[in-house]
């Protein structure tokens, strides 16, 4: 174990929301202003948990509050095993068993909105696994190792030799932070045709809740996408940094100038673009072995 | 207790109007007005929202619905009624099937006047709504303080 | 060595035990003795077993009247399918089993002799599939005593064979026994053929149109594996001059030319037993027959033996053209199946689909052959035998409560009818979520086909995992969502006895979840060790211990969670339906002021997927590959 192994998880834990948060924010302030509008606070997530977790606690029923709750700690636990250097594929794969309980804790309202909602989102869960997976396989091609300790020690950048992989994932990376168009289930954006999505019977706590486990979300996310530049020298943090930034611009442009499609229609672009990208890297890269 | 008022969600929800007021409290989000900057987001849905609006008088088909969304929204909520509709019944009060104005329904807190509500009155509105869901705010942490104090002295 | 015809033989003595007793009640009584003789007798093998020190155990050298009784049996076999075949005019299947029968009639009579080896061998794999059998094949039978009587209760129309179905039963499972603890490719030809004979009896149960009409295509895909297994054996017995599994493995691996056609070819048969992608239209139809045959068909036994047999020849295969096959359509099948069952509504098509494409997954980790896959596919065996026999009896039990098993049906059952909904949550999450059973064999299957080259099944499996866990998730979804209806809770009409085997399953599914770190270390490793020889540890020592702290967290979150929610005090409102509530979360006002039910649905993509069609290309296209594949093996070969 290296400390950078021990830090790390430890600054997920701590700066994990924070960092989430302020994407958010940062999300909301650019929007407005690609909108000609002054927009809110740069903090203006935290502000909308602060003020979630004051009001009165309600739900549609108690269950709901301890799948969201499960929801959050499984996905904490998929930072800590990313962040502290371990198994990447197996960190994809708990991931998706704490977008199963988000999907859990949707559906078991039995609400019309969410239940509509919650189809959706397990297609969206279809849609980004693949592209998801096969980045974990890009990496262990060029690093040899699903360890993301290893992959951060490798000699390569990783982005120059899985460039498909890379733009496969940003297709997974736009459903998985539910961006227009792809933002079938939910959006950041008042009023879709389902109301709230999946957030439709999630009130004060419990939409705190979730909240707070997106962003925790977002900051592994962005983590991964750091992981296509990081590797042992300091300065590839710095660079790293960036490429989260442009993505995240690039995301934030994504969802304002993008009108919502159809979920059908997602799953075909989302597979196609999985297919063609991620396909072809793994074959060049396999004939190059 | 807890700031609560740089984040007011809002309902909106159309009664018995002629649709003018409707098209004002959106006006009111667009970039000339841009309500977002107080932190105010349209959101669909009672169990997320801290102020109902409301426009246009209710009717007897939508009083339940009105009664519904207020029961579904938790506390401390502020209700703003927006429009003469919706402070009295407006044009419409002496047709048949119009009861009243919001408060027929529910309690009213702030009544924005016009017809049709300009953005800039109902913004103001807006604004008084947060001053008192603060306040609200404060004296449910108070209770829900005492309560708990109350529970630990026995 | 007394064990292991005990094994054999009993079941066999005991059918016929069923037939002759008439009376319901004395017959389950004599059932229930002897499955629990046959569990009790799995695990003195396992004591003598060890006592060996874990070392394969080999008997019966010289079986001359073993030999004879089962080629005089086989010709009966012969003639029974033929007699079956005419009776109802379907002549030509009978080719498929009068050619190989003579075949091995001839190689027997005319052929050289072949060396001298055991019969008998109890190995690590063996002990394995005893077990399997022996404890999932025996809770089922105890399952079928309560689930026929209500069965028969619920369709009168249906002539009531109970002797006779008992009878199949413990007949398939003695044949599995035989099948697994055969280290001779005679024995082992026999014992399939009686495999494959049982289950055309207990798929025809109902003697209803449709049930005859699966049954045979059940029977004639079945024994066209037969002939191919029937060619290779006579073919590896005439160039090399033994007719044991163990000789034709080890001259597979050794890279003999005259073992690379017959291990294609037995491999092939093995994709018949297995449902894989042509063969697998007989066990979607092998749902018509009664719950408890499915279960038995999709669990222990039948598709098992095709397994047992890949896994068998793994080494055999790795790395080269017949494994490539093998891996293809192993893919393939897991790909396709699992994007089939997303549009089946049926709760037991849903089952039959995603057996198949998990058996598609353990396939093509045998085709892969490598260490690695071998250690994955073993898991995945074990997980899918415990889940889908348990799965089945709970569909099959619920479908006597609530009258229906159609997943759409299912809504809201947890709160209907806790127990059953309770057990089919435990069977699908651990067959599904992180960490258990399905994604540590899929993590070693990627890694394998990586290292492998192998970049088809690297897509297969990537793809697959995405719809399996869609066709699973939202089956899990129906049972936990509440409303619309909610209220009714059912009267639970499950036997004791149904309840005892499902339980009994339920606890070996949990315990599979949490000992899988041990279950590794002690039996899996050495298991693969004792198959190739040398052993490296698949698991690195971090990533177990990682593994660990997962389950334990999978386990410990959710009931943490449960606690603290139950502390909070939560002001219940109703659910959001546009204001237009009525009072409660199963009904709302419709358009013309009055009250109306809710129906809520899943997603199905029957608009997209097109079962029928969809099936018919998959059938034509892995079948051409297959041919290919053949002819390129035995064209390498005679070059």
């Amino acid at each position: 174990m290296s400390p950078i192994q021990i830090i790390f998880p430890i600054l997920f834990i701590i700066l994990g929301p924070f960092v989430g948060g302020l994407m958010d924010g940062i999300d909301r302030k650019l929007s407005a202003r690609l909108q000609g509008r002054i927009g809110p606070s740069i903090l203006q997530p935290f502000y909308d948990v602060r003020k979630l977790m004051n009001k009165q606690v309600i739900g549609v029923n108690r269950a709901q509050y301890a799948l969201l709750l499960s929801y959050l700690l499984l996905m904490i636990v998929t930072g800590l095993l990313f962040f502290s250097g371990s198994d990447i594929l197996m960190s994809v794969f708990v991931l998706s068993t704490a977008s199963i309980f988000l999907y859990f804790a949707v559906v078991e309202t039995g609400s019309p909105y969410n239940t509509i909602a919650s189809n959706r989102e397990l297609v969206q869960i279809m849609a980004y696994e693949p592209a998801v997976i096969l980045m974990c396989v890009g990496f262990y091609l060029v690093a040899g190792s699903f360890n993301v300790h290893d992959i951060m020690q490798s000699e390569t950048i990783m982005i120059t030799r899985m460039p498909g992989f890379f733009i496969a994932f940003l297709f997974a990376l736009a459903v998985k932070l539910r961006k227009s168009p792809f933002d079938v289930s939910t959006g950041h954006h008042a009023h879709q045709e389902l109301v709230q999505g999946i957030k439709t019977e999630m009130g004060a706590r419990n939409l705190a809740i979730f909240q707070i486990a997106e962003w925790y979300e977002s900051a592994l996310l962005m983590g991964m996408v750091a992981l296509f530049i990081v590797d042992r020298r300091p300065l590839s943090f710095f660079f790293g940094a960036l490429l989260v930034l442009a993505v995240y611009l690039f995301m934030i442009l994504l969802d304002n100038t993008a009108a919502r499609i159809k979920y059908t229609k997602m799953l075909k672009i989302v597979w196609i673009a999985t297919i063609l990208f991620s396909g072809l890297n793994l074959l060049v890269l396999m004939l190059m072995r | 207790m807890a700031k609560v008022k740089e984040s007011p969600w809002v309902l909106h929800y159309d009664g018995s109007s002629c649709n003018g007021c409707d098209i004002e409290v959106l006006a009111s989000l667009t970039p000339v007005y841009d309500a977002e900057r107080f932190g105010v987001v349209n959101t669909g849905d009672p169990l997320q929202a801290d102020i109902l609006l409301i426009t246009g008088g209710i009717n007897t088909q939508n009083l339940s619905v009105v009664k519904q969304l207020y029961d579904q929204m938790p506390r401390p909520k502020v209700v703003v009624a927006v429009g003469t509709c919706a402070c009295t019944g407006g044009i419409f009060k002496e047709c048949y099937n119009i009861l009243g104005g919001a408060d027929k329904a529910v309690p009213v807190d702030i009544y924005v006047p016009g017809c049709a509500a300009r953005p800039q009155s109902i913004i103001d509105g807006i604004v008084q709504a947060v001053e008192l869901f603060q306040k609200r705010s404060d004296e449910h942490d108070a209770a829900v303080a005492a309560a708990k104090s109350g529970t630990q002295a026995k | 060595m007394g064990v292991t015809v005990f094994l054999i033989l009993f079941p066999l003595l005991v059918a016929p035990v069923m037939y002759l007793v008439k009376n319901n009640l004395l017959r389950g009584r004599i059932a229930y003795v002897a499955a629990g003789i046959e569990m009790a007798a799995v695990f003195v093998l396992i004591g003598q077993w060890a006592r060996n020190g874990f070392k394969p155990m080999e008997f019966f050298v010289r079986t001359r009247g073993a030999d004879h009784f089962i080629l005089d049996a086989e010709i009966l076999l012969m003639i029974f399918v033929t007699f079956m075949c005419f009776k109802y005019r379907k002549y030509w299947i009978s080719l498929l089993s009068i050619v190989p029968t003579l075949l091995i009639m001839w190689f027997e009579f005319f052929g050289p002799e072949s060396v001298e080896y055991a019969h008998i061998r109890v190995d690590y794999l063996s002990v394995l599939m005893c077990l399997i059998i022996g404890i999932v094949g025996g809770f089922i039978i105890v399952y079928a005593v309560g689930y026929m009587h209500g069965y028969h209760h619920h369709h009168v129309n249906i002539e009531d064979r109970r002797p006779y179905f008992f009878m199949i039963l413990f007949l398939f499972i003695g044949a599995m026994f035989g099948f697994v603890l055969s280290a001779s490719l005679l024995w082992i030809d026999f014992f399939w053929e009686i495999t494959s004979v049982c289950s055309f009896l207990l798929i025809s149960y109902t003697k209803e149109e449709i049930a005859i009409h699966n049954a045979f295509r059940a029977l004639w895909l079945n024994l066209l594996g037969g002939v191919a297994l029937a060619v290779g054996i006579v073919g590896f017995g005439l160039t090399y001059g033994s007719t044991s599994l163990y000789d034709l493995i080890e001259q597979g691996v050794a890279g003999n030319p005259a073992a690379v056609i017959p291990v294609a070819l037995i491999a092939f048969a093995a994709l018949t037993k297995a449902a894989q992608f042509p063969f697998s239209s007989w066990l979607l139809g092998a749902m018509v027959a009664p719950t408890p045959s499915s279960a038995l068909l999709h669990s222990a036994t039948m598709v098992k033996a095709g397994i047992y047999i890949l896994f068998r020849l793994a080494p055999a295969m790795e790395g080269n053209l017949t494994g490539n096959m093998i891996a293809f359509i192993g893919g393939f099948t897991f790909f396709v199946a699992s994007i089939l069952a997303i549009s089946q509504h049926d709760g037991k098509g849903v089952l039959a689909l995603s057996t198949i494409s998990n058996l598609g997954l353990m396939t093509a980790c045998a085709g892969v052959g490598r260490q690695e896959t071998i250690w994955a596919g073993i898991f995945l065996m074990m997980f899918h035998s415990v889940s889908k026999s348990l799965l089945f009896q709970d569909v099959g039990a619920t479908e006597n409560t609530i009258g229906s098993r159609d997943i759409e049906n299912m809504h809201g059952l947890l709160y209907r009818l806790p127990m059953l909904a309770s057990f089919m949550i435990i069977g699908i999450a651990g067959m599904f979520l992180a960490p258990f059973g399905m994604l540590i064999a899929k993590w070693s299957a990627l890694k394998a086909s990586i290292d492998e080259n192998n970049m088809l099944l690297i897509l297969f499996i990537a793809f697959g995992s995405a719809t399996t866990g869609f066709y699973w998730s939202k089956w899990l979804g129906k049972l936990i969502a509440r409303s619309h209806e909610t209220g009714l809770r059912a009267h639970d009409k499950t036997k004791r006895n149904e309840q005892i085997s499902l339980c009994v399953h339920a606890v070996l599914m949990v315990g599979l979840c949490v000992l899988l770190p041990f279950i590794s270390i002690r039996f899996v490793d050495p298991l693969v060790a004792e198959m190739f020889g040398s052993y490296e540890q698949v698991l690195s020592q971090g990533l177990l211990i990682t593994m660990v702290a997962i389950i334990a967290l999978i386990f410990l979150i959710p009931i943490g969670a449960y606690l603290i929610s139950n502390r909070q005090a939560t002001n219940v409102k109703l659910s959001y339906m546009s204001g237009a509530n009525v009072g409660n979360n199963s009904e709302f006002v419709d358009s013309f002021g009055g009250n109306k039910k809710l129906w809520l649905s899943n997603y199905y993509f029957a608009d997209i997927i097109h079962f029928d069609e969809t099936m018919r290309y998959c059938t034509v296209g892995s079948a051409a590959v297959i041919v290919v594949m053949l002819l390129l093996v035995i064209g390498g070969v005679l070059r």
